[in-house]
């Protein structure tokens, strides 16, 4: 962060030039503190540098400005997506194509459409003017969008996915309901799979000769990333309405989502978790590279005496230039100790999949799942070069359901003693994941004294926010007391700190 | 100072004229580089581009490209300048017999005589125009970023002993990063950003297209929708659009006209080189598209 986010309001006053109009000015002054609201890092270089470029790009080119917008102030990929947001919801209402339009003269003024009107079905000679999209009844609707995707015909897309949303979505000016619920009407009455099977038929039945499975396969391939394409203009379409009914910061605000690094992983919707997926695998990367090189750039091993006395020979003797030897800092060796039980699960699979993908800066890594037995599951990842597949069978095949597949710490921990305990040397870091919710079964924190006693360090990962410890039946502050740190490792952010520091 | 480019659309049909298509990013970016004065660091994955996109603005422009590849261990004297002590001890050895006064020689012997220009010095000193391309500029470490920036953001080089070296002419200048570390904030305030990614259908099409002439037109749709299908596998390293390129070289070597599923398996091993991406990517092209295998619509 470059800190400069007290400085929002006064940032752009005086040096900001001549050429920019003042609605554009506060326009962008508010985009600005919306990005760094959303997380962003905007320094106050940045937001003038943005303020220069748009001066040298023709404002009516949307695209253009988007992009001086992006290469001036988003200095990272992972934070493209929640720049998108912000912009298409601050700019969403300019921008002739994107004009709103009242009920009936939606479709006019774009040149793609000359030919489109004539696909309309419903829509007489006498033009849109009059009747546009509107005078279609719904099949006839289904009927031209089911058309516009089989061709890729983009512009009409646009119209019709418009179209769909005022039919069907039933907004309501100053209903407070989420973009996701008109999505969702606005979906339900398209029924796309229908038509994705039925475009796949009909493509089917065109082609001159029986087509290969690989065939089938592309051409369901462009099908879909057409449909998305489509699903894309009417979340977009959907967001422009709610603009104009609700205003740019209240939308901006409603829309404001965390960052990949920030989001919690305990609350991470599906869209979140497939996020966070990409979003672990460059970090992975970069960990396993920064570990490496700080062990290559570490301090020099001890002196090595022979050396020293050998190489002094060409100096009479005398030890002018002292040797060293070859620095070999100890791996740790790690055991990860994770509970897996729903609420969990997906933290555990995240540090899991960490853990592992580093594992080469480790001298060995095994790995326990637990919710009420336990089981090991190092051999799922050994000699498995894909990761994900792994988890999945870590979550499918391991053994860990004693009694009634409820979290129970205390026998979990018990088991693994009794079966583990006594391969834990003075070599071996424990890491423990999990929430600490007992369910109150008995905690058994004797086990933890004991392998503390042996590990060189253990540590215990927890998931939740710390102002949630030890309430209700969590028992983290017992289990605490034994480890040598308690971690809150709520995001990507906080758990890519821990690992940094393991190794 | 004068402006390369006049627009957007004048980058774009340039960079097109050298080979390069750019999509609107590229061009919009390169464009403000120019109006502003500033370098732009281009980051993405492997193999989209990144430095023949600093290659090409060269071309286009008829600049000179100065070439800096960092690596670990890089330093000032690799990067900016160093002096050529070899020289400075032979003037000193020379002047041994006159009576001329240290002072004299000390000044003489750091002069621009015996300074040797390192890429960042030379392009800055360069008279004729010139793009300066900082490639895989992650790969340094974060204490050696702090030597890029004064060139970065003022285009000028202190030499202690020689004083403040301003730059004749503003260079273009590309960083390019793989993203394997994160870069220092001060680094990425005085860039423009410019994320290149796998470019779309068409965009790849028209690429392979120009870059491969004797591909057909429908070979070309062809391939590029198999990798499109393929990038949405998830890979361990996404096929490339340098390897869509020698994929549709080597299906124009073999002759192929039509892809189909055993052609595309046999020389697999030219977009994807990870035996597990190989045999994943085999599995799913051979595997019969039926509507029940895979939800409808893409859940993303």
């Amino acid at each position: 962060m470059s800190g400069a986010t007290g400085a929002v309001d006064h940032d752009d006053d005086p040096p900001v030039p001549d050429g920019l109009g003042a609605p554009i000015l506060d326009l962008l002054n508010g985009f600005v503190v919306e990005l760094r609201a959303a997380g962003l890092p905007v320094s106050l270089t940045e937001n003038l540098d943005a303020m220069e470029a748009v001066q040298h790009i023709p404002l009516e080119d949307r695209e253009a400005f988007k992009y001086a917008l992006g290469a001036t102030l988003v200095k990272s990929n992972s934070h493209w997506r929640a720049f998108e947001t912000v912009f298409e919801v601050y700019f969403s209402l300019r921008g002739p194509e994107y004009r709103l339009g009242d009920e009936e003269a939606e479709v006019d003024g774009d040149p793609g459409d000359v030919e489109g009107g004539e696909r309309l079905p419903g829509t007489g000679g006498e033009g849109r003017g009059g009747g546009g999209g509107g005078s279609m009844n719904n099949e006839e609707l289904a009927e031209a969008l089911y058309r516009a995707l089989m061709d890729g015909d983009d512009a009409m897309m646009r119209a019709l996915a418009s179209q769909s949303v005022r039919r069907f979505a039933g907004m309501e000016p100053g209903r407070p309901v989420g973009g996701t619920y008109y999505l969702y009407r606005t979906l339900r009455h398209l029924d796309l799979d229908g038509v994705l099977e039925r475009m796949l038929q009909q493509s089917e039945q065109t082609s001159p000769e029986r087509r290969s499975p690989l065939e089938d396969r592309l051409a369901r391939d462009e099908y879909e990333s057409r449909i998305d394409r489509l699903k894309k203009e009417i979340e977009a379409e959907i967001r422009r309405r709610l603009v104009a009914d609700r205003g740019v910061e209240a939308m901006a605000r409603t829309l404001r989502k965390p960052l990949p690094e920030d989001v919690d992983f305990m609350h991470a919707t599906r869209e979140e978790m497939a996020n966070l997926r990409v979003a672990l695998h460059p970090l992975t990367r970069k960990l396993a590279v920064r570990l490496a090189r700080k062990r290559r750039h570490g301090r020099k091993g001890p002196l090595d005496f022979r050396s020293t006395v050998r190489h002094s020979l060409s100096y009479g003797g005398v030890p002018a230039e002292p040797k060293f030897r070859y620095p070999r800092p100890a791996k740790p060796e790690i055991f990860v100790v994770a509970d897996i039980s729903g609420s969990v699960a997906a933290f555990a699979r995240f540090t899991l999949q960490l853990v592992h993908a580093i594992s080469g800066q480790f001298s060995k890594v095994r790995s326990f799942v637990f919710i009420d037995g336990v089981d090991e599951v190092t051999r799922f990842f050994e000699g498995v070069e894909d990761i994900g597949a792994a988890i999945h069978r870590v979550n499918t095949e391991a053994d860990v359901v004693w009694v009634d597949g409820h979290s129970d710490y205390g026998h979990a921990l018990e088991a693994f003693w009794s079966r583990w305990g006594h391969e834990i040397g003075p070599k071996t870091t424990v890491l423990l994941l999990g929430d600490a919710r007992n369910n109150y079964h008995a905690s058994q924190s004797w086990v933890l004294s004991e392998m503390a006693h042996r590990a060189r360090h253990m540590y215990w990962l927890n998931p939740e926010p710390s102002a949630y410890w030890d309430t209700g039946d969590s028992i983290i502050g017992e289990y605490g007391a034994h480890c040598d740190g308690v971690f809150e490792c709520r995001n990507l952010r906080q758990l890519e700190r821990f690992v940094d520091n393991l190794a | 100072m004068a402006h390369r480019f006049e627009s957007v659309a004048d980058v774009r049909s340039r960079l097109a004229e050298v080979n390069y298509l750019a999509d609107d990013g590229i061009a919009g970016v390169v464009h403000l580089a120019d109006r502003l004065g500033k370098p732009v660091l281009v980051e993405g994955p492997a193999g989209t581009g990144k430095t023949q996109l600093a290659k090409s603005v060269a071309e286009m422009s008829g600049a000179r490209l100065i070439r800096l590849q960092c690596y670990e261990g890089l330093d000032e004297s690799k990067a900016l300048y160093e002096w050529n002590y070899k020289k400075q001890l032979l003037r000193i050895q020379a002047e041994r017999n006159n009576e001329s006064a240290w002072d004299d020689i000390a000044t003489d012997i750091f002069s621009d005589e015996f300074l040797l220009e390192r890429p960042l010095l030379e392009a800055i000193r360069s008279t004729e125009p010139v793009v300066l391309l900082i490639d895989e500029v992650d790969r340094v470490e974060v204490e050696t970023e702090a030597l890029l920036l004064e060139v970065l953001s003022e285009y000028q080089v202190s030499i202690p002993e020689l004083g403040t070296m301003e730059a004749r002419q503003i260079p273009l200048v590309f960083l390019t990063s793989n993203n394997t570390r994160e870069l220092s904030e001060a680094l990425k305030r005085r860039c423009l950003f410019l994320h290149v990614d796998y470019p779309d259908l068409e965009r790849e099409k028209e690429i392979v297209l120009t870059k491969v002439p004797e591909v057909t037109d429908a070979l070309a749709d062809q391939i590029t929708r198999i990798v499109r299908s393929l990038r949405q596998l998830e890979l361990k390293k996404a096929p490339s659009v340098s390897e869509t390129l020698d994929w549709a070289r080597t299906l124009v070597l073999l002759g192929v006209e039509q892809i189909d599923a055993a052609t595309a398996t046999d020389t697999i091993n030219i977009l994807l080189k990870y035996q597990s991406d190989i045999a994943r990517a085999t599995k799913e092209l051979n595997a019969q598209a039926d509507g029940t295998k895979r939800p409808g619509v893409p859940q993303r």
